[in-house]
């Protein structure tokens, strides 16, 4: 009963969806100032019924409903309870309800913290956002119903599959959602300026918090997936190119390019129809993805269960998004005008080489995906493109553009002189070099690339330093309070966050794909293995009984300079469910600089287990950069700046024909332009 | 400079970047490409290729012999008409299981034995990878029947 029930909430909000994104498209046509504003009012009741809809769902799974052919697909009565409530969206049915509701809680939040938006605007932005919820909610209802009953009703479930029964997995999956139903947001604004025909530096201004805070939340999902597939699938790679990867991965890379060429367009009007191609191939790239993940035509860890309706309406889902957004592109962004002219050296032509990086670079991992999925299609064989191929064109591309981060911020916009760079970061250049030169030497053996790396790593933080410094003393004289103020000012302080923590990603992957060590071993009781200068002894191996699996456990002991530092549990778990599909547990020691590692592989007899041992230098900073990078958007995301409207909005919102005046933010203060991007 | 100058400027530039990276692409293209091989197809050749390739199939019953004193492992994967040696050093993926599909990457020493690098087993219970499936399909077994290898 209450599944009909979540079902019809469900349905309910289909409909709302489809009147969401009607109504207010004729208020703006008819001038109706009622239509418009029920944009709004639909979007409150869209998300109470998701809301209501995804909480009878989560029920189900808490009262063992094994009646709802996904609760017993995907849960078990022994199933631990925070394990039942995240196994909602652990399977592809309960996945989709995950995203549209996320869908519609982005909408809400756009009704409810819009009100400085201009009417018209606010309804295109509803109308196209609930014309993204139509097409997933058809998806969801039509093709992948997550209350959808079973008969005849199992006594228990086939459990949730055990490698989600893992903290990793209850944040990761929800905070990419977040971030790729954010990206909707981005695509609503560009779609609803294209249709007002007004693209100007106030849309820019508008859409600039909403991309930023879209972009921290597919960085931070992006980075939880890469923490949780280190220690849980046990193979200690944190990044595999795996095609699903690569599908979150591509539009987190348009989506940095989008930050930054919106920056242009908000402070300079440039590069306007480019960012509205972006935001449209962002969100593209999002279904792309999600056609990738559940449509069957990969089969990977992430992969849901294949169906082929379901790969044929995204595809047709994404084709109709495609065909559409770029009609009215082709349609409307001729008669955008050009925004301000810039040198050949100044901040956007740096922003420029930003995005040309970023976009190749995102349509060389596109090909690798896409390749080997359209030869297979076309019947021509079998082929995959390794992991080789994709560092080898990936890390060519970021080089220059790690080293334009430490540019980028100093150069002022316009017109700028190479010269008065050079003269600014000489010494930080040579400070960065001496860094990256003597760095690798703590570690080992010295090695160009990682110094170079390395050197990099230096360049981008000490620039940001010197930046903020700068910006510091700069208003030194108004008092220390007023320096402060502006150096820290969430906008710009987010900015240098951000690309710190990218930095320092960096640094993680440069010196763990040096220095890691990895071995595989055969131990017995009593037998020391070494790795990475840590020795590791095996004490015994026993059986363990968890809440819904048995282990194999091995003890081992950590050894470093004849100390006992840790002792690890690796184990081998045969969950009640799949006896037949033993996981592994690594067991982990974590450092600051370094985390040590042991998984267990296979019985030998007589006590004596394969193992494998990992030393992996510098882990620790990939995960916190990853969180600075999102932790610095989110505040830069939150900058009062972008919910004041400026006078100058003000003046070009109450005006609606297409684009004649972008040039005007040309006439801001010189002290407000500078350094925001 | 004028403006078209300028123009043309940044043109070129962005043709030389993508032209460049163009070049990346198909250079790491040519180089990673892993075709894949089934065990019919590797029997009937003389000669290989100094590039990795892959093998798919099932892993042979009773072919799988571990090395008690190391972490090398031996089996065979066959399409069921031919099969080829493997030898393997390392830790074998959780679902790795004699009659399963299996799919391995690597190269054929002179001895003719396959020395995998990288070993691939299905991941989940119903999940045969596609590529030994397609090795059995090529050897000549229709679809429903690879079934009964599961």
């Amino acid at each position: 009963m209450l599944g009909e029930l979540g079902n019809f909430a469900l349905i309910l909000a289909f409909c709302l969806a489809i009147i969401q994104s009607i109504l207010p498209l004729v208020g703006t046509a008819t001038g109706d100032a009622r239509l418009m504003n029920a944009g709004r009012s639909l979007a409150v009741g869209q998300f109470v019924f998701l809301l209501f809809s995804y909480v009878l769902l989560t029920w189900a799974f808490i009262t063992n409903d094994f009646s709802i052919r996904y609760v017993a697909a995907n849960s078990a009565e022994a199933l631990p309870l925070v394990y039942k409530i995240t196994g909602v969206w652990g399977g592809h049915e309960g996945s989709m309800l995950f995203w549209v509701l996320t869908l519609s809680a982005w909408t809400l939040a756009v009704a409810i913290f819009s009100r400085s938006l201009p009417r018209e605007m606010l309804a295109r932005v509803l109308a196209v956002l609930g014309m993204v919820g139509v097409g997933f909610m058809a998806f969801t209802i039509f093709t992948s119903n997550p209350f959808e009953r079973l008969f005849p009703i199992p006594t228990d479930g086939t459990d949730l599959n055990p490698l989600l029964q893992d903290p990793g997995m209850i944040i990761h999956p929800p905070l990419l959602f977040i971030g790729y139903t954010g990206l909707a947001v981005a695509f609503a604004f560009a779609i609803a300026a294209l249709i007002g025909g007004r693209l100007d530096a106030a849309w820019a201004r508008w859409s600039r918090p909403w991309t930023t805070a879209a972009w921290g939340f597919l960085t931070l999902g992006i980075g939880l997936g890469s923490w949780w597939a280190y220690y849980e699938l046990g193979w200690g790679g944190w990044w595999f190119w795996d095609p699903v990867e690569n599908a979150s991965l591509l539009p987190w890379l348009t989506a940095t390019a989008l930050i930054h060429s919106l920056a242009v367009t908000e402070k300079r009007g440039g590069f306007k129809v480019w960012t509205v191609m972006l935001a449209i191939v962002s969100f593209a790239l999002t279904v792309l993805g999600g056609f990738i993940v559940r449509s069957g035509v990969i089969t990977s860890v992430h992969a849901f269960a294949t169906d082929p309706d379901r790969g044929v309406f995204l595809l047709g889902l994404l084709a109709i998004i495609l065909l559409g957004s770029l009609a009215l592109y082709a349609w409307r962004a001729p008669k955008v005008g050009l925004g301000g002219a810039f040198g050949w050296y100044s901040r956007e032509s740096l922003l420029l080489a930003n995005n040309v990086l970023l976009v190749v670079a995102c349509a060389a991992v596109l090909i690798g995906t896409l390749y080997p999925l359209a030869v297979d299609a076309l019947n021509l064989g079998k082929i995959s493109v390794g992991p080789p191929y994709f560092d080898a064109v990936f890390m060519p591309l970021m080089l220059p553009l790690l080293f334009l981060i430490g540019v980028g911020p100093v150069v002022s916009w316009k017109q700028s002189d190479p010269m008065e760079t050079v003269r600014q970061l000489r010494w930080i250049l040579l400070v960065s070099a001496l860094i990256g030169g003597l760095w690798p030497l703590t570690m080992g053996a010295w090695n160009p690339l990682t110094a170079f790396g390395l050197g990099l790593v230096a360049w981008i933080l000490l620039t940001a330093a010197v930046d903020l410094y700068r910006r510091f003393q700069r208003r030194r004289q108004q008092g220390v309070g007023k320096a402060l103020q502006a150096a820290l000012r969430p906008s710009f302080f987010g900015m240098h966050l951000a690309h710190a923590g990218l930095a320092l990603v960096v640094m993680a992957i440069a010196m763990v794909n040096t220095y890691e060590v990895e071995r595989d071993v055969r131990l017995e009781p009593g037998e020391t293995a070494t790795a990475g200068g840590y020795e590791f002894r095996m004490i015994d191996s026993d059986t363990v009984r968890g809440p819904n699996f048995d282990a194999r456990q091995a003890t081992v002991e950590v050894i470093r300079d004849g100390e006992v530092i840790d002792v690890l549990h690796p184990q081998l778990r045969f969950y009640d469910s799949q006896p037949q599909m033993p996981m592994h547990q690594a067991s982990l020691n974590r450092g600051m600089t370094r985390d040590v590692y042991v998984s267990l592989g296979d019985d030998l007899g007589g006590g004596a287990w394969t193992m494998r041992l990992y030393y992996k230098p510098y882990m620790f900073w990939m995960w916190t950069g990853c969180l600075l990078m999102a932790f610095g958007g989110f505040l830069a995301a939150g900058d009062r700046r972008y919910r004041m409207a400026s006078a100058t909005d003000r003046r070009q919102v109450s005006e609606r024909d297409i684009d004649s005046h972008d040039n005007s933010i040309i006439g801001e203060s010189p002290a407000r332009s500078e350094g925001q991007t | 400079m004028k403006t078209r100058h300028k123009r043309l400027f940044l043109v070129l530039g962005v043709v030389a970047g993508v032209s460049v990276a163009t070049a990346l692409v198909l250079n790491a293209f040519r180089d990673n490409l892993t075709f894949f091989i089934t065990p019919s197809e590797v029997m009937a050749k003389s000669e290989f290729p100094e590039r990795r390739f892959r093998i798919g199939g099932l892993v042979e019953d009773g072919s799988v012999d571990r090395d008690p004193n190391s972490t090398r492992v031996t089996f065979e994967v066959t399409d069921t008409r031919k099969n080829v040696p493997v030898t393997y050093e390392g830790i074998l993926p959780d679902l790795f299981r004699e009659g399963q599909g299996v799919v391995v990457e690597g190269r054929i020493n002179s001895e003719g034995v396959f020395e995998a690098d990288n070993v691939m087993a299905r991941h989940d219970e119903d999940y045969m990878p596609a590529e030994a499936q397609e090795a059995i399909e090529r050897a000549g077994h229709p679809e429903d029947e690879v079934g009964d290898y599961y």
